[in-house]
């Protein structure tokens, strides 16, 4: 915990710890807010943090984006390769895939926000429960009407 | 120094952006806020030399989300009830998250170091070999399609299940509307 007071250590670990902040002000969101547009967008922001936190491990200080030079024949120009530092080009592509796939579940979650509001008339997870709550009830009491006439 | 300010100032906005977004109440502002907050993640990308990863979510969290964010706060209500419980337990959940995923980062190599464990493997592997196996200038594009390409290709099918899903809760709307008019 001493390494905590580090400067050297402190400057490079404090990116970690400002994608941690974003990425709990999103999950904030999904747990408190009740609206569940809102829920996905809360869970939007948490995947963009954890987006930013997994390209982040790529970069490399002093590196550039991962494209190479191209010579007149439009080929990669292998000379002038030599000396220039790229960043990790993996995480990149990862996270590429990711976002397109969290865009589709995104959509996903959307079309059931729109039928939740066509069966139950609202989007409040709060009165999506207390209409459930009375469903039962109503339930529960016709089935004891008819188990009370059978016997 | 210039790219840690940069990245900092960058921070601050997303958080500030984050923040406006749980305080808000109309479902617009709040979708136009998460547009903003994805054009500055792109800003941020673009930093950390992820210029693809930048311009996707650029297209794809600005634009494409945006959209269907819209259209769902056009289906549906356009305000949020504020809650009616207290605060005090998400943030507490909230808090121990955090601490305990601050914990795990401080195992982790410093910020942009050259030896990092990431930086040890298949992807220096890729950088030098783009070059001769595909001789493409952006070596996003070789991994992403060649390398990599099944991930690519489990990604179609994943999207393509996305849009059957979609497809198969929203079609019948306008159906169900309708009969739901006959029958008042």
């Amino acid at each position: 915990m001493g390494q905590l007071f580090n400067l050297q250590f402190l400057t490079g670990h404090i990116h970690y710890l400002l994608f941690i902040i974003l990425m709990m002000t999103g999950l904030f969101i999904v747990v408190d807010k009740t609206n569940l547009v809102k829920k996905i967008i809360g869970l939007n922001i948490f995947q963009a943090s954890v987006f930013m936190f997994y390209v982040s491990i790529g970069k490399v200080t002093g590196g550039t984006a991962p494209i190479f030079p191209m010579d007149d024949k439009y080929h990669v120009d292998k000379e002038a390769l030599q000396g220039i530092v790229y960043s990790n080009p993996l995480p990149h592509v990862l996270i590429l895939t990711a976002i397109v796939v969290g865009i589709a579940t995104t959509s996903l979650g959307l079309a059931l926000i729109i039928r939740i509001r066509e069966s139950f008339n609202t989007i409040d997870e709060e009165d999506i429960l207390n209409i459930e709550q009375e469903m039962t009830r109503d339930d529960n009491n016709k089935h004891r009407d008819v188990a009370e006439g059978l016997t | 120094m210039i790219d840690t300010l940069t990245n900092t100032v960058l921070f601050v906005m997303l958080v500030l952006t984050a923040l406006a977004i749980v305080r808000m109440e109309r479902l617009f502002a709040v979708v136009m806020l998460s547009s903003v907050f994805s054009l500055l993640s792109a800003l941020l990308f673009v930093t950390l030399d992820a210029v693809d990863v930048a311009f996707t979510e650029a297209a794809v969290g600005a634009g494409i989300s945006t959209v269907l964010m819209l259209g769902t706060i056009a289906l549906t209500k356009p305000t949020a009830k504020r809650s009616r419980h207290t605060a005090f337990v998400p943030l507490i959940v909230v808090c121990v998250t955090g601490a305990a995923l601050v914990y795990g980062t401080l195992d982790m190599p410093a910020f942009g170091a050259y030896d990092a464990p990431a930086q040890m493997h298949v992807g220096p592997d890729y950088l030098a070999r783009t070059p001769d196996d595909i001789d493409v200038p952006n070596v996003v594009t070789a991994i992403l399609g060649s390398y990599r390409g099944y991930d690519t290709l489990g990604e179609t099918a994943v999207v393509f299940t996305a849009g059957i899903g979609v497809l198969l809760l929203l079609s019948g709307l306008r159906r169900r509307r309708e009969d739901e008019d006959e029958e008042v």
